[in-house]
């Protein structure tokens, strides 16, 4: 039996549940992970990855060291460095002047518009505050983005639209509290295991309802009332036409609807169209199953809606999110407890790193940038001259790579994201990485994209660094300290600290503020400015988190939104047409691919690829149905060919009733099978979001040798 | 209020709301009832029977993490047969388990003078250690069947059914179906079980290494067998 040497108190560092987690150290090793009984978000429990997948903290591939590359890289010539031979170790001093050195460079020639950060949804609040102020402050632009615009993009931009707000509207831990929800687009049981407990505890217990829409049999089918099995991107037709059935037979809430939204006679004609037979047609999900369903929702006293990437990820998910939306305004399921709108955010900081403005929009606490009120109140806030502070929106995610040529943008600092296999269509991305003048990358293992990069900054892992992250239900809660950084490694905040402080001396601007003394006093600068974090404070969160917004020091947090008015004041209905997915299947690819995520695994796979978790889950596989198997002679387990007009891989494949006849899904998560080799990256028009849910592939036998490691094989009871 | 029940523990009277436990009630007043199968995040089941107390007109012991209050009743909490009764249950707990690693119930033992060699005779649990999967390995020789990890894999918390009850009597043990390995089973490997281990049966893999005197790096180069990339 190991006697910890302490137990410390932290947050989970994978989803946005935020689970909290008590790392048992033993001479500077943690040892287990624990999480306590009482935690209000997770009552002691924790999934795999929270519970075992902390070990990449300690895999000897993790960079502890600053490097540069051996080899100077030329726009178009930049080619992918996995191994350490092929850079040179340096000391702090020697990266951080050449990184500003660089940098300043081109800003001096090439000005913003040259300059673009990917801030990181796993970093800190303070990590990703100081950097998109580095960007702003320094090099004038708001080229600062971050993997939100891959994930819910299309529900933040539809709740602006139609709320004024982008959060999670109510708590997780309400879910026991509805009587009825709908699940969609979200295979919760996988991406947030904690939330999925909760609402099976709310089916099996509490006599809960579930809907699941959803083109898999996901795991939560087992628990649902009723599942619509509907075809990747057909969501705006199905709960539109549930909102048709709820006007039709008169179930809407017009107290809720007089009192609270404006445009429902527009949005009513809109709907004319949207018979759940119209539906059927297009999504396959039987009409009466939308009626039964539209019943059940308009019914029920608390209805809720919790949803995912499967709305959001499409070139129309800015209307998928806002069909959801109406069927809230509707039957005013919203604004109280146990109600509400629910986009499952993904990445343990992705509301926080939002919320610090790690976006080209909005500075922190969504101030628009072109608005020269909030561009004033920054440039007071930070010391930069009246008109120093750039009004002009920046470029997003996905644009601030296809800017990457002579003229756009030349310099890309990425804090611990991982485009190369995070973006759509991969070859195109190589392309425009391939074409970057200069490349920083600052994380813990030289992943596909810091690769390519000219410097690598060794950064800490969530257990050697003090900071907060905000949860999916913007609860603030805090990260501690488990054990000195391994090697040279620094927290991320630090390093950003010190580099802005070298490229400040070389502009010769004006003193911004960089020395703090931790980041707690970056949390107060961030709550001095920011009115949702004024009230919080690490003392106060020292225990449990608090949830934003927090007005002020003695306000209690703000468990569910809305409950008198909407941000914008009234809520507004937009009326919606059906938009098809930009890429549809035909004759020469004939299925439907859509992408997701594995329970063992996380996104890029920069930290789980590196834990024993890949032990449980090795590759990637295709699932395919049975039907459709047999259609194309492919066996279980036999390796086959996805192919898109863009790219293709080699894999398993699972033949499995989960998926439905004619969608295939690949977790994205494998770079030997990268699924986003084969996505499409059309963008959402309004949220820029790309379509990673939806486009056209064909499905042949390979040989075995053609798999990139035939002697792995994924061998468990449940997939 | 109204509808309260009063009852007389250990020569105190408490009142209580229905439906409380004689566990509970006695929490209230200070008195502390030893569980061992009890847990907070667990629906109790009166299993170890360890919180055994002696209820007036009862025949016999009654366990007090499920047994409510009623009106009326009369409890002792530490009477001699309570304590004969836990002793003996610790004694037998002893005889056939490893508790090397249960340091509560250890202190627990020596609280009531419970006496490991109590039962020479009895025939110890020899059960191999399970190591079939990367997170956790299995030891029940350490196991005292309090059920927690089966409760909790299933509707106290994961509704994931890996783990249940095989064998009766004596040869009772935790185990899958068809005592296959668990990456073969529903299992998600959650660890909620790992969590609610009262003994030490049940253990994460990287913390049994480092027991084994296998150092934090080695364990690090076993586990890094990173495949190869996909060329271009």
């Amino acid at each position: 039996m190991i006697k910890p040497d302490r137990v410390v108190s932290t947050t989970c560092p994978y989803c946005g549940v935020g689970c909290n987690l008590q790392l048992h150290v033993k001479d500077e090793t943690i040892f287990k992970v624990t999480s306590p009984f009482d935690a209000v978000v997770n009552q002691g429990n924790l999934c795999v990855k929270g519970r075992f997948g902390y070990d990449y903290v300690y895999h000897p591939k993790r960079v502890t060291i600053p490097l540069i590359r051996k080899s100077p890289q030329k726009p178009g010539e930049r080619t992918q460095a996995f191994n350490r031979d092929e850079w040179r170790e340096a000391s702090w001093d020697e990266a951080l002047d050449y990184v500003a050195d660089r940098l300043v460079e081109i800003y001096n020639r090439d000005g913003s518009e040259a300059m673009a950060v990917y801030c990181c949804a796993k970093a800190t609040n303070e990590d990703n505050y100081l950097l998109q102020k580095m960007f702003r402050a320094l090099f004038r632009t708001n080229n600062v983005d971050h993997c939100t615009r891959l994930c819910h993009a299309g529900s933040v931009v539809a709740l602006q639209q139609a709320i004024g707000s982008s959060a999670m509207s109510n708590t997780a831990s309400e879910v026991i509290h509805n009587d009825v929800m709908i699940v969609t687009g979200t295979n919760t049981t996988e991406n947030h295991p904690i939330i999925a407990l909760q609402m099976k505890k709310a089916v099996r217990e509490h006599g809960a309802k579930m809907i699941v829409v959803d083109p898999r049999r996901i795991e939560l089918v087992d628990f649902a009332e009723l599942w619509l099995p509907l075809k990747p991107g057909t969501n705006v037709p199905v709960f539109s036409a549930m909102a048709h059935v709820i006007v039709k037979e008169d179930l809407v809430n017009w107290d809720f609807v007089n009192e609270r939204t404006e445009g429902i006679d527009e949005f009513i004609a809109s709907l004319e169209k949207f018979t759940p037979e119209f539906a059927e047609s297009i999504s396959g999900v039987p009409a009466d199953d939308i009626r039964v369903a539209a019943r059940l929702y308009a019914n029920a006293k608390n209805g809720a809606i919790y949803w995912g990437m499967g709305i959001s990820q499409l070139s129309h998910g800015t209307a998928s999110a806002l069909a959801l939306v109406h069927l809230a305004f509707l039957t005013g399921h919203i604004g109280r407890k146990g109600t509400g709108l629910n986009p499952l955010r993904g990445q343990n900081n992705v509301q926080g790193a939002s919320d610090m403005g790690a976006m080209p929009y909005h500075y922190p606490g969504y101030m628009l940038v072109s608005d020269e009120e909030n561009a004033r109140k920054w440039e007071t806030a930070w010391g930069v001259e009246r008109g120093g502070l750039s009004r002009k929106l920046g470029l997003t995610t996905t644009e601030i790579l296809s800017h990457a040529h002579p003229g756009g943008v030349r310099a890309l600092y990425i804090m611990g994201e991982n485009p190369m296999m995070s973006e759509p269509n991969l070859n195109e991305t190589r392309n425009h990485m391939q074409n970057l003048e200069f490349l920083v990358a600052q994380d813990l293992f030289i992943n596909e994209s810091g690769a390519f990069a000219d410097v690598f900054l060794p950064a800490v892992p969530f257990a050697e660094k003090d900071g907060t992250f905000t949860n999916t239900d913007r609860r603030v809660q805090r990260v501690r300290k488990a054990h000195e950084p391994r090697g040279d490694s620094r927290p991320d905040w630090q390093i950003i600290c010190d580099l802005a402080q070298r490229i400040e001396s070389r502009l010769g601007a004006a003193p911004v503020k960089w020395d703090y003394a931790s980041p707690e006093e970056v949390l107060a600068e961030i709550g001095s400015i920011v009115p949702e974090y004024r009230g919080v404070t690490y003392e106060r969160i020292s225990e449990t988190g608090l949830q934003v917004p927090v007005w002020d020091e003695s306000h209690l947090g703000t468990p569910f939104l809305f409950a008198e008015t909407f941000p914008r004041g009234r809520g507004r209905f937009i009326p919606l047409d059906y938009v098809p997915a930009d890429e549809r299947p035909d004759d020469e690819y004939p299925f439907i691919l859509t992408t997701g995520r594995l329970l063992e695994h996380w996104h890029g796979g920069t930290m789980t690829r590196h834990s024993d978790l890949d032990k449980l889950y090795p590759e990637a596989r295709v699932e395919i149905h049975p039907a459709d198997a047999e259609l194309h002679g492919v066996r279980d387990g036999m390796a086959v060919q996805v192919s898109s007009r863009r790219g293709e891989v080699v894999l398993r494949a699972n033949v499995t009733e989960k998926t439905t006849v004619g969608v295939v899904f690949i977790p994205w998560h494998f770079h030997e099978a990268a699924a986003n080799l084969l996505t499409n990256d059309a963008l959402d028009p309004q949220a820029k979001i790309p379509e990673f849910k939806a486009c056209a592939v064909q499905v042949f036998p390979a040989r075995e040798d053609e798999l990139p490691n035939a002697d792995v094989k994924m061998e468990r009871g449940r997939y | 209020m109204a509808d309260e029940i009063t009852l007389n523990i250990d020569g105190q009277e408490v009142s209580v709301e229905p439906d409380t436990t004689l566990l509970d009630a006695a929490k209230q007043i200070g008195v502390d009832i030893p569980t061992i199968c009890w847990h907070e995040a667990t629906t109790a089941n009166g299993l170890c029977r360890i919180c055994v107390v002696e209820v007036e007109g009862q025949r016999t012991l009654q366990p007090s993490c499920i047994v409510k209050a009623g009106a009326g009743m009369q409890v002792q909490t530490r009477s001699e047969r309570v304590i004969r009764a836990r002793k003996t249950i610790l004694e037998m707990l002893a005889s056939t388990m490893d508790l090397s690693e249960a340091p509560e119930i250890l202190s627990m033992m020596e609280e009531y003078g419970a006496l490991a060699e109590r039962f020479p005779e009895a025939e110890r649990r020899e059960i191999e250690v399970k190591d079939d999967n990367p997170m956790f390995l299995r030891d029940y020789e350490k196991c005292l069947l309090c059920w927690r990890c089966v409760q909790v894999c299933a509707e106290d918390a994961q509704y994931t059914y890996a783990i249940n009850f095989s064998g009766r009597g004596y040869e009772t043990e935790i185990s899958t179906f068809f005592d296959g390995p668990l990456p073969a089973t529903t299992c998600v490997f959650c660890g909620q079980c790992v969590g609610v281990c009262p003994t030490g049966a049940l253990k994460p893999k990287r913390e049994f290494l480092l027991e084994q005197g296998v150092s934090p790096e080695e364990i690090s180069v076993m586990s890094s067998g990173r495949k190869k990339r996909r060329k271009r």
